[in-house]
């Protein structure tokens, strides 16, 4: 099987998954109207698929603050900032991720996606181990094969499976990284950090914490679950990012131990990519503000996650174990999953489908992202229709 | 290790593949995991967790971009555990 004709056997596989026309990964959207709303084909569809969790990307203060920065200071970087240069930007929003962390330093990241890849991969190398949690997100695993390090997995959220993998590596453990998420992706379920940290402070391991998910959305202040546990300072490293919460682009990595400096100097992912726009720092700085005293949109994000869930629940649905930004009804079946997913949209409500092998267990699911910003009855609305369809998963 | 140790992984491989996969293909040493019993990346990586668990051995994920065929999992195995 030559290059071309793999692709082909991998578009075949999908095309299985997903039949012609069904649009459910990539969706066409013709226009964004709100926080909540947008018109797919020729629907006025709720957003149920988003990661706007604080309801920001309309925030008034975000987008004058990306204008301005744009007449003032042009629409890209052009290049790295080891060559091009670090902007105002770039180290302001560098001082108050610090800031906000209580920490010594904080590094900004392109992408999310490149926080994890650049922090992990300059973290560990050859030679070295990385101890992942198996639902791990697909950053967290790039990040680990670009180091080169070992990566061993532990079952998900399971504290005794990860002490045995612990206990075998031997004198390995000290030059161990030990990587979890605040919230995953796939359920919306919490890492046990306790437990976790006993763990990391007994074998002598680096920890390193996504809070991708849970940053703007746990604990006092937003900082994630490491507020939430009363655990920032037992936790090495934390990284997240901007395209959640803060509605923009981008991620961060913040630690206390000085050694996070030198990643500017070998990590790849940092180094050979251009650098954040002046518009998306802008807005990320201005959204960083509004998320710090953003406790009355942590409010209403938690009474619409709580709604959600609570109707899903009585309703019949299987999900994951806490209530959060992130509700997904696990489904046994990828023809239920679709249906669901199709009818769902049918009733113009637009979530995320998942299908194996993205979803846990060989499961599929249909995952609701709430925000801030949904009105209860629009809350209420989704869940009277999830109810609705029940049957067609059943 | 010995020679009845390895046997011992290959059958047990032999084994789960043939569970996991859920397949009517007869499993060999030879068989190719990935294109003939269509395993996908995550069943695989758990069934590296259950082997880990059965021999008490670390099996490194990258260890796994060389292993195409069931003796070449066996071989990763047994060396794995010849040197614990």
């Amino acid at each position: 099987m030559n290059l071309l004709e793999k692709l082909d056997a991998s578009a075949a596989a999908r095309k299985a998954l997903l039949p012609d026309g069904v649009g459910a990964f990539g969706i066409p959207i013709e226009e964004v109207y709100s926080a909540t709303e947008a018109r797919i084909g020729d629907r006025r569809v709720l957003l149920l698929g988003t990661n706007n969790y604080l309801g920001l990307t309309f925030a008034p203060e975000c987008i004058r603050a990306a204008h301005e920065a744009i007449d003032k200071e042009g629409t890209g970087t052009t290049g790295s900032r080891m060559a091009n240069g670090s902007y105002f930007g770039h180290r302001s929003l560098e001082r108050e991720f610090a800031d906000f962390y209580q920490c010594d330093s904080a590094i900004v990241f392109t992408t999310g996606y490149q926080a994890n890849l650049g922090t992990i991969s300059g973290l560990v190398g050859p030679g070295d181990t990385v101890l992942i949690d198996g639902d791990s997100h697909a950053s967290i695993y790039d990040g680990c094969v670009l180091s080169g390090a070992d990566i061993i997995r532990f079952k998900h959220n399971d504290t005794v499976d990860m002490e045995k993998r612990l206990r075998r590596l031997g004198d390995r453990v000290e030059t161990t990284l030990i990587i979890a998420e605040g919230i995953y992706s796939m359920l919306g379920d919490q890492a046990p950090l306790a437990d976790i940290v006993k763990l990391k402070n007994a074998y002598g391991c680096i920890l390193l914490l996504d809070e991708a998910h849970s940053l703007g959305v746990l604990g006092e202040t937003g900082q994630g679950l490491v507020e939430a546990t009363g655990l920032l300072k037992e936790v090495d490293f934390i990284t997240g990012t901007f395209s959640k919460s803060l509605c923009s682009i981008g991620g961060y990595c913040v630690s206390n131990h000085p050694q996070l400096e030198q990643l500017r100097y070998v990590s790849h992912p940092y180094i050979f990519t251009a650098s954040p726009s002046p518009a998306t720092i802008a807005s990320t700085r201005a959204a960083l503000e509004l998320l710090r005293k953003g406790s009355h949109l942590r409010t209403l994000l938690w009474q619409n996650c709580t709604q959600l869930y609570t109707q899903l629940k009585k309703g019949g649905y299987l999900l994951g174990p806490h209530p959060g930004p992130v509700i997904a009804a696990i489904v046994d079946t990828p023809r239920q999953a679709l249906l669901l997913w199709q009818n769902l949209l049918e009733h113009n409500i637009y979530v995320n489908l998942i299908l194996p092998p993205a979803a846990p267990e060989g499961k599929s699911l249909v995952r609701c992202s709430v925000n801030a910003a949904h009105t209860p009855e629009q809350i209420k609305y989704v869940g009277d229709t999830f109810c609705k369809l029940r049957s067609l998963v059943c | 290790m010995t020679e009845n140790n390895y046997n011992e992984i290959m059958k047990l491989l032999c084994d789960r593949l043939k569970v996991v996969s859920n397949s009517n293909i007869p499993i060999t040493s030879e068989t190719n995991i990935i294109s003939q019993l269509s395993i996908d990346s995550i069943k695989l990586l758990n069934l590296i967790m259950e082997i880990e668990d059965t021999f008490d051995i670390s099996i490194p994920i990258n260890a796994l971009a060389d292993v195409q065929t069931v003796r070449e999992l066996a071989d990763l195995v047994y060396k794995i555990k010849s040197a614990s």
